[in-house]
């Protein structure tokens, strides 16, 4: 989270005092940004700082959850997008781990949905791995119905629990 | 402080019993067939206990639907011989109990009490009983027990415990309990979630499913030193334990091989065995009482159904079939037949069936109904329910025909289940 702010600071900083150059979220820096003092101004064009594009609100590595119909676990077409986007991120940032936290809704027993969150969290898994990421990189955990973000008995709910977390 | 409401339709009764102190209160909806009419007289000298041996013996005999209590007011014999049959049988009692209670200089109760057959006029049981001066409660549930066992030819359930979560916000607490609710003891506390209880048989250790090191694993607890280990704590999840009924080794599920698979595991944590290959999901064993074989769940149909398979591996055979989905299974205590919690359309019904048959029985009215476990004695069934929009503990009697719901102090009850 603190790295997020410092990002999103330094973006801003550079974007007012620079030029309307859009700052290219490609290569990441191999370490954490520097903390940086307000820049002095420059006239000389300002030094060229990537962003880990992790901090791109814009980009699909923005969004870190997959949903699922009732009692699958397939990663649906909609959200295969976001899952290689990871894949694309994580193998071109081997020092980067995620955890996969799967979940459900309650309509299963405790346990069944335990296993059922796995298999979720397992399906990201697999997708990830195909898409070039390590092994090492990714840890999973299921919570089953134990975690959920909504505990309404409704579809509306259902729908936000049923789903894959990814987490950096 | 006890209110009766006899329904005018017919024969429910709805029963409302609540204390000033009231750790939570319990509703009975329904009857046995057959009740038997019983007056329990006050017992002599127990004006002088915290609370009266009398009231827990009526509430426990209330709640299993199969006693009708007879009016006692104006007599209060406390021997065999003050007895005036006439009496009772004017009033209608078929049984009497009768006694007394004393506290001793070192502070311990000592109860005497006798069972009257008022139609024969016989004494059909007596018995002393001694605790210590806080377990009052637990001398009327022995007393109750007695009761029942010599009027119903059943064993009382009534000085049985049960464990259960409770789940207040993100606060989880695992609660043993008298089985009445009454009594309870939290066992532990803590803010990440808690699942799946299973009583060790001696019913001296309680293994469990925690989330405290951010994934699911086991840990056995010993009720007595609170002292626990870690059963499983391999990758991935580590849950749904159950023990054996000879207590030398329990069923787990693990998913370290990939899918959710059921294992075999020695209580110290040795001699870890794979017994099931699906792939699939598999989970929720449960030991047959001669231990020769498991129930337990899969989705290698398609759908979520119960399968039975010999406890030391081997291949599995469907019992569940028809629409819906089926969970949860728990075998009788007489190993004929199974109790599962069965979801169709949208609902979740506790239901039962036979071995024989394989016909299925519903036997409740269907909503958020889950994880049924049977008492000791076979003859009534715990549950996780939701009232009043709260998670609550309900039990019903094997034939459907008693239902009773009980409301916890606050937050959830979830994930009972009846213990030794």
């Amino acid at each position: 989270m603190k790295k997020l702010l410092i990002s999103i600071l330094l973006a801003n900083l550079l974007a007012a005092c620079a030029s309307q150059k859009p700052v290219e979220p490609e290569a990441a820096a191999p370490e954490p940004a520097p903390v940086v003092e307000a820049p002095a101004p420059a006239p000389a064009p300002a030094p060229m700082v990537e962003v880990d594009p992790l901090d791109d609100p814009n980009s699909l590595l923005a969004k870190r959850s997959t949903y699922y119909p009732f009692d699958v676990s397939a990663v649906q077409d909609a959200d295969k997008p976001i899952v290689q986007a990871h894949a694309k991120y994580l193998s071109e940032h081997p020092d980067r781990k995620v955890r996969l936290e799967g979940n459900c809704d309650e309509r299963g027993s405790n346990e069944y949905n335990l296993g059922l969150g796995n298999r979720r969290a397992n399906g990201v898994k697999q997708m990830l791995l195909l898409g070039g990421a390590r092994a090492s990189q990714i840890e999973t955990v299921s919570y089953g119905e134990e975690k959920p973000r909504c505990t309404d008995h409704n579809e509306a709910c259902w729908k936000q629990n049923r789903r894959t977390d990814i987490r950096y | 402080m006890l209110r009766v409401i006899k329904n005018i339709v017919g024969a429910v009764i709805l029963l409302h019993v609540s204390t000033a102190s009231a750790e939570l209160s319990i509703e009975i909806i329904g009857a046995g067939e057959n009740q038997i009419p019983i007056a329990i007289v006050p017992f002599g000298g127990e004006g002088k206990l915290a609370l009266t041996i009398k009231e827990v013996v009526v509430s426990d005999l209330l709640r299993s639907g199969l006693f009708r209590m007879i009016d006692t007011e104006g007599l209060s014999p406390r021997d065999p011989a003050d007895v005036s049959y006439p009496d009772w049988q004017a009033r209608g009692a078929e049984a009497l109990a009768i006694g007394s209670v004393a506290v001793q200089p070192n502070g311990r109760i000592e109860a005497r009490f006798r069972l009257l057959d008022v139609v024969k006029q016989t004494e059909l049981a007596g018995q002393a009983v001694s605790a210590s001066g806080s377990q009052v409660r637990a001398v009327g549930h022995r007393i109750a027990d007695l009761i029942y066992e010599k009027l119903t030819g059943d064993k009382g359930v009534f000085s049985t415990r049960i464990a259960y979560v409770n789940r207040e916000g993100q606060h989880f607490r695992l609660v043993v309990a008298d089985s009445d609710g009454y009594n309870e003891q939290t066992v532990l506390s803590q803010n990440q979630p808690i699942m799946s209880p299973a009583w060790s048989p001696d019913g001296s250790h309680l293994a469990y499913v925690s989330f405290e090191t951010g994934h699911a694993v086991v840990y056995i607890q010993s009720l007595y030193t609170n002292q626990r280990k870690l059963l499983a704590g391999y990758s991935g999840t580590n849950s749904a334990p159950a023990w054996s009924p000879d207590g030398k080794q329990l069923a787990i599920v693990m998913t370290r091989d990939g899918s959710s698979q059921i294992y075999l595991i020695r209580p110290d944590g040795s001699d870890i065995r794979r017994i099931t290959f699906s792939g699939e999901i598999d989970t929720e064993p449960n030991f047959s009482p001669d231990g020769q074989y498991l129930l337990f769940i899969s989705d290698r149909g398609g759908s979520p159904q119960i399968y039975r398979m010999p406890a030391k591996g081997g291949s599995a055979e469907r019992m569940t079939f028809g629409e819906g989905a089926n969970f949860s299974p728990r075998h009788t205590p007489d190993g004929k037949g199974f109790v599962f919690t069965h979801r169709v359309s949208g609902k979740f019904y506790i239901a039962l069936q036979d071995f024989q048959t394989g016909q299925m029985e519903l036997l409740t009215e269907g909503g958020w109904e889950k994880k049924p476990s049977f008492a000791p004695n076979g003859k009534l069934i715990m549950f996780a329910s939701e009232a009043r929009e709260r998670g609550i503990l309900a039990t019903v009697s094997s034939d459907g025909r008693v239902k009773q719901r009980m409301f916890t102090r606050s937050g959830d009850a979830r994930e009972p289940v009846w213990g030794p």
